[in-house]
């Protein structure tokens, strides 16, 4: 039995049996296409998280998120909440705070943009909805993704890190909009 | 010099029974269960909080229950079931003394000491960090403490554990290699250590910048070392329940493994590779390069997840010999038809192995891949997932083998006997629906940890589609479910051990040789090589294997419609 000692002290040199043989040579395999399938993504498949990671401080993404807002700010929401239209193909910047993403983007559709993420204070997980991509986003980390929008509408950011008793406040907004 | 140790010869097994590690069996798993009611309790008031319609708790109790559950079952419940399931899986089947029985009481002392100070910490109030307490958020400091004081009493009393394979070996209570629940126990030991020193490289400084005395912990660093505890204890619940199985099936139908070789190697492959599972949590994470992730997410080219399969092999191909060997040996499934499914030791054991397979195993493997987490990582796919592991798979896996225990270890019979029979099937079901719901909710998007899925106060409101409010309801009212499940179980268990009948007492005998073998110890007897037949084994790992491939590249097609990101 399973809870008695084997019976053959030299248990492992038993044969082991075909079918057994022929499921572990199965799942082996299995293992090695989903192995492969994850390089072979990188090769030809266009969701990819990026590996482009800077240090920084709260100040210096602060700095150049306002100054993107600065240059590129194109209207106020109702409640004065800016929104940002930067360029096709720019460096756009998104921060996460308690308990808010700051600015609302406006990005053009079919067009890539250099997406900096960071946070000011706790770890906040930014979550593009109904789109769904999850990235986590860290303080005194500075993550770089090329994000390219493929239909219009207005989509949310939501925060999915736990980051205090306003969590479920934290959404902000990104406007897809067609090519100027 | 030794203590005169005390045994007993179970009137069922035959077995000998030292009586201090019976004492010590029982104080643990007791501790468990009551783990296990408190963190059920608040599970369940956080299910019925994202039930929108009920939306139980008030913002700051919802997050401080989510961060008690997590500490109460996740931590408590789980290793001090574990503990017991060491004390037993050496002491008892080896039929030696337990090393250190003192000892043992001072681990067992610091581990509740220490889960009590945790707590209290939580309803303080100001440490609702999570289970997980990311920095830079910051708990109390006796929040951090407590639960270093309980890793480092649970890794004594995985040191008292090997402690005691050695006595058992030099006093040659057993002829040959442990057996194979043993063996499975030592590989959950050995990543145990792993799991805490892991625990302790990263709770210690954290502990230490929590009073003042370190300035800064690094987000990413401290994810890092703590997910190298927190997953890889999961690895030590794989381990452990994965020996239950093959303990219940032995125990319960006298099956043998098909072949020692193939289970321990996949014992084996979980101690070289599960490890590795860190990254898991890190694959949408910055500052980590592609390569680490792809390597460490797939255990090295998932050979910890063939170690898996191996199981979901054997386990069930040990059952079907076992019973073809009773005579039910008609066309391919007989034997599984007339399987004790009215012995909820059984019963639990083989629902614990089927829903551990599809539901946790399935869905682990597919959010572990590294594209695919993007539409995944935390979203509430996440909890869905790992209540099909550790709610499914161990916890059952733990609830089926305490009714073996009951009679084994506590000398009681089962009281009402009718309830703990369908108590497997109410729980299965409700944790079925709670990890199908959450993964629904899930792939629609729905954060976890997360108070309102419906942002009515948000500035930017968003609305999660409809699809997704029907799943959250029914993951409340499948939680409740599973709620009474559990309370059935707790029900039998403190039933039967304060009200139970006694079962029929023999005369502890006053032995100073530890470790007299018992009149039971036959050894097995192989002859599966050659003559082997599991036809009906084969035909559910192909329902298993297909089931999975399919899911695999369903989610790959689901990745591919998502917005283009590199």
């Amino acid at each position: 039995m399973s809870i008695s000692p084997p019976a053959q002290r030299l248990w492992w040199n038993e044969p082991i049996h075909r079918t057994e043989l022929t499921w572990i040579a199965i799942a082996f395999l299995w293992g090695l296409v989903m192995f492969f399938m994850m390089i072979y993504w990188h090769a030809v498949g266009l969701q990819n998280f990026s590996n482009e990671t800077y240090r920084t401080t709260p100040a210096e993404f602060s700095a150049k998120t306002d100054a993107m807002i600065q240059s590129f700010k194109v209207r106020d929401e109702a409640n004065g909440f800016p929104v940002v239209h930067p360029p096709a193909g720019s460096d756009i910047y998104l921060l996460g705070r308690i308990w808010m993403w700051w600015p609302n983007l406006e990005l053009e559709k079919g067009q890539s943009y250099r997406l900096h993420l960071s946070s000011l204070d706790y770890q906040h997980g930014f979550s593009l909805q109904p789109v769904n991509i999850n990235v986590q986003v860290h303080p005194g980390y500075e993550s770089v993704m090329t994000l390219t929008p493929t239909e219009t509408g207005e989509f949310a950011i939501i925060c999915n890190e736990y980051c205090g008793l306003g969590h479920h406040l934290m959404a902000g907004r990104i406007y897809v909009v067609d090519k100027k | 010099m030794a203590d005169a140790t005390t045994f007993r010869v179970c009137p069922t097994t035959g077995l000998s029974v030292d009586l201090k590690a019976q004492a010590l069996i029982k104080a643990n798993a007791v501790a468990a269960v009551v783990f296990l009611l408190i963190g059920g309790l608040f599970g369940l008031s956080v299910a019925l909080t994202r039930w929108p319609d009920v939306h139980l708790l008030p913002v700051d109790w919802f997050y401080l229950a989510l961060t008690a559950h997590g500490l109460d079952v996740l931590l408590c419940w789980i290793i001090f079931f574990e503990i017991a399931v060491l004390y037993f899986a050496s002491a008892i089947l080896l039929k030696s003394r337990l090393a250190a029985p003192r000892l043992a009481w001072v681990a067992f002392g610091l581990m509740v000491g220490g889960a009590l100070i945790t707590n209290v910490a939580v309803l303080q109030g100001d440490s609702s960090v999570m289970f997980t307490s990311y920095t830079p958020m910051k708990a109390a400091p006796h929040f951090y403490l407590g639960l270093i004081l309980f890793a480092v009493g649970a890794l004594v009393a995985v040191g008292i554990f090997f402690g005691t394979l050695v006595i058992a070996r030099e006093n040659k209570t057993y002829e040959g290699s442990i057996p194979l629940v043993t063996f499975g126990a030592l590989t959950a030991a050995i990543i145990a250590v792993f799991t805490l020193a892991s625990g302790a490289i990263i709770l210690i400084p954290t502990y230490l910048w929590s009073i003042g005395l370190v300035s800064n912990i690094d987000p990413l660093m401290y994810k890092l070392v703590w997910w190298a505890m927190g997953h890889s204890s999961q690895q030590i619940n794989v381990s452990a329940h994965v020996a239950i199985w093959y303990a219940i099936a032995a125990i319960v139908l006298g099956a043998k493994p098909i072949s020692e070789k193939a289970s321990r190697l996949a014992f084996l492959l979980y101690i070289l590779f599960l490890q590795l599972a860190s990254a898991h949590h890190l694959l949408v994470e910055p500052g980590l390069s592609s390569e680490w992730k792809i390597f460490n997410t797939s255990y090295a080219m998932y050979l910890a997840v063939l170690g898996s399969m191996i199981h979901a092999l054997t386990v069930p191909g040990t059952i079907e010999v076992a019973q073809r060997n009773k005579g039910f040996d008609k066309g391919l499934f007989e034997w599984l038809r007339k399987a004790p499914w009215g012995n909820p030791a059984f019963a639990g054991m083989f629902l614990s192995l089927v829903m551990f397979g599809f539901l946790g195993g399935i869905s682990g493997v597919v959010m572990g891949t590294e594209q695919i987490n993007l539409i995944m990582h935390n979203t509430l796919y996440v909890p869905g997932h790992f209540h099909g592991t550790v709610v499914a798979g161990t916890t059952l896996a733990f609830m089926a083998v305490t009714y073996l225990l009951i009679p084994l270890i506590f000398q009681r019979e089962v009281l009402f006997p009718r309830m703990a029979r369908w108590q497997p099937y109410v729980f299965a079901i409700g944790v079925t629906g709670i990890s199908l719901f959450m993964m629904g909710a899930g792939t629609l998007g729905v954060a976890r940890r997360h108070w309102d899925s419906t942002f009515a106060d948000a500035m930017f409101p968003y609305d999660y589609p409809a699809a997704a409010f029907v799943m959250l309801t029914l993951n409340g009212i499948f939680a409740l479910l599973a709620a009474a499940g559990g309370a059935m179980y707790i029900i039998v268990t403190v039933g039967s051990i304060l009200f139970g009948k006694r079962t029929a007492e023999t005369a502890a005998r006053k032995d100073t040789r530890p470790g007299v073998p018992g009149p039971a110890s036959v050894v097995g007897v192989y002859g599966s090589a050659g003559t082997l037949k599991i036809p009906g084994t084969v035909v559910l790992v192909g329902v298993f294997f297909v089931a999975f491939v399919l899911y695999y590249f369903a989610n790959w097609k689901y990745l591919a419609e998502v917005w283009p990101l590199r």
